[in-house]
């Protein structure tokens, strides 16, 4: 592998701007997903500008009836917030299951949602939460960031600073098949609020989705028609890691589970 | 660049690009083998470090995200005096270790979770340790060796 130039920045401006001036540039988070990839060969950046340490992208604090989580805030930081248990209890659970402890020491939400990826475990909870995506310049609404296979809204040298979980964010339950508990790439993530109705899942489709169908049908009360059109909502393939009638089949479970759940609340 | 951090203690430096892969640098530039490359995405936990006390995988980490930062890895788990740590000491005598490619990460996994809880429940070592794979699958004797070592 030849080498990569590694760029360290003071802050997110001068981020922005090393992003912006360097030719093939690439963020480095925690670097779970683009350490993998650098080395394998399949992304070959000329740079990456490193934001791990920056401490604007860090911490978890209070906004306006919910809470604000920085970009670069590891996953152990999330799962032991007293906020982040008390505003969104499902993030916690779904940051529970990325990994082990090496990898929720070194995984983040800016890169979970920069990286993109259709099984990216906690996408589901901040698309059914109608989380909002702060960058260095805009907020984008979670659930118009994803607009193809790893393709973000994103513009160039945009960098996500952080996350915003609304009120509404306290209501979602959360979801992960995989083959164990631990470590596992999903098979089907699936995250449900009631108010607003919101179905959203992971590893179902080329991107993170919400099931529109499944959602207007459960705003309704129709449970029986919500889990009836979560199937036809989803684009599921069949993989290595599973099939997809599998996915079709667990996505209904999955979503009557959780809904009968969050009505014995 | 020149990367400049402490290991196991005392400063260590490389002259390298920052973008390596922390595990190399020290595997090939600093001749510290203790940890091991095992799958070399972030699986497996054969390459378990301690950064700044908490453990990662050292295959992920850019040796530059470690400039001013401590790294430990199993060559300094050992007291000062040389002796092993009463960790290590319980994976010999409880038989943790079969062909030893997971023990240094087992050990650097165990060594943090025991830092930040001194009383493990048995669920607690296994969460502990889910980041970490035995080929042999010897789990049992592992989670028996970190249990003998709660305070």
């Amino acid at each position: 592998m030849p080498d990569v130039t590694y760029l360290r920045p003071r802050d997110v401006a001068h981020a922005v701007r090393l992003c912006e001036g360097t030719p093939d540039a690439r963020p480095l988070g925690g670097g779970t997903d683009l350490m993998v990839m650098l080395h394998a060969g399949t992304v070959r950046p000329r740079a990456l500008v490193d934001l791990w340490s920056l401490a604007e992208l860090k911490g978890i604090r209070r906004v306006d009836g919910g809470v604000e989580i920085g970009a670069a805030e590891p996953y152990t930081g999330i799962i032991a917030s007293a906020l982040v248990a008390e505003h969104c209890p499902a993030l916690v659970a779904a940051s529970r299951t990325i990994g082990a402890a090496q990898i929720q020491n070194r995984g983040t939400l800016g890169g979970n949602l920069a990286n993109a990826s259709p099984a990216g475990d906690t996408l589901p909870v901040l698309l059914a939460a109608d989380a909002v995506v702060v960058t260095d310049r805009r907020t984008i609404p979670v659930a118009e960031f994803f607009t193809g296979y790893r393709q973000t809204a994103l513009g160039s040298g945009e960098l996500i600073v952080a996350v915003r979980l609304p009120a509404a964010a306290r209501g979602v339950r959360f979801r992960k098949v995989g083959t164990r508990a631990a470590q596992a790439i999903s098979k089907v993530v699936l995250a449900v609020n009631r108010e607003p109705a919101r179905v959203a899942l992971g590893s179902v489709a080329e991107i993170p989705l919400r099931a529109r169908g499944a959602e207007a049908a459960l705003a309704r009360g129709d449970v029986e028609g919500a889990v009836a059109a979560v199937a036809a909502d989803i684009r599921p393939i069949d993989d290595v890691r599973s099939t997809a009638d599998y996915r079709r089949q667990v996505a209904r479970n999955v979503l009557r589970d959780l809904v009968d759940a969050s009505s014995r609340r | 660049m020149t990367v400049h951090f402490i290991l196991n203690g005392r400063p260590a430096s490389a002259d390298v690009s920052g973008s390596r892969r922390l595990l190399d640098v020290l595997r090939e530039g600093l001749a510290f083998t203790g940890a091991k490359e095992g799958c070399g995405e972030g699986e497996c936990g054969a390459c378990s470090v301690l950064v700044d006390g908490e453990v990662v995988n050292s295959c992920l980490v850019a040796v530059g995200q470690v400039d001013g930062r401590e790294v430990v890895t199993v060559e300094g788990l050992a007291l000062p005096d040389g002796k092993l740590s009463p960790l290590q000491q319980a994976f010999i005598e409880r038989g943790a270790a079969q062909c030893g490619i997971c023990t240094p990460g087992m050990l650097l996994a165990a060594h943090a979770l025991l830092q930040q809880n001194p009383r493990p429940s048995e669920d607690d070592v296994r969460v502990g340790l889910a980041g970490n794979l035995c080929r042999c699958t010897g789990y049992t004797k592992i989670i028996a060796a970190v249990l003998a070592c709660r305070t």
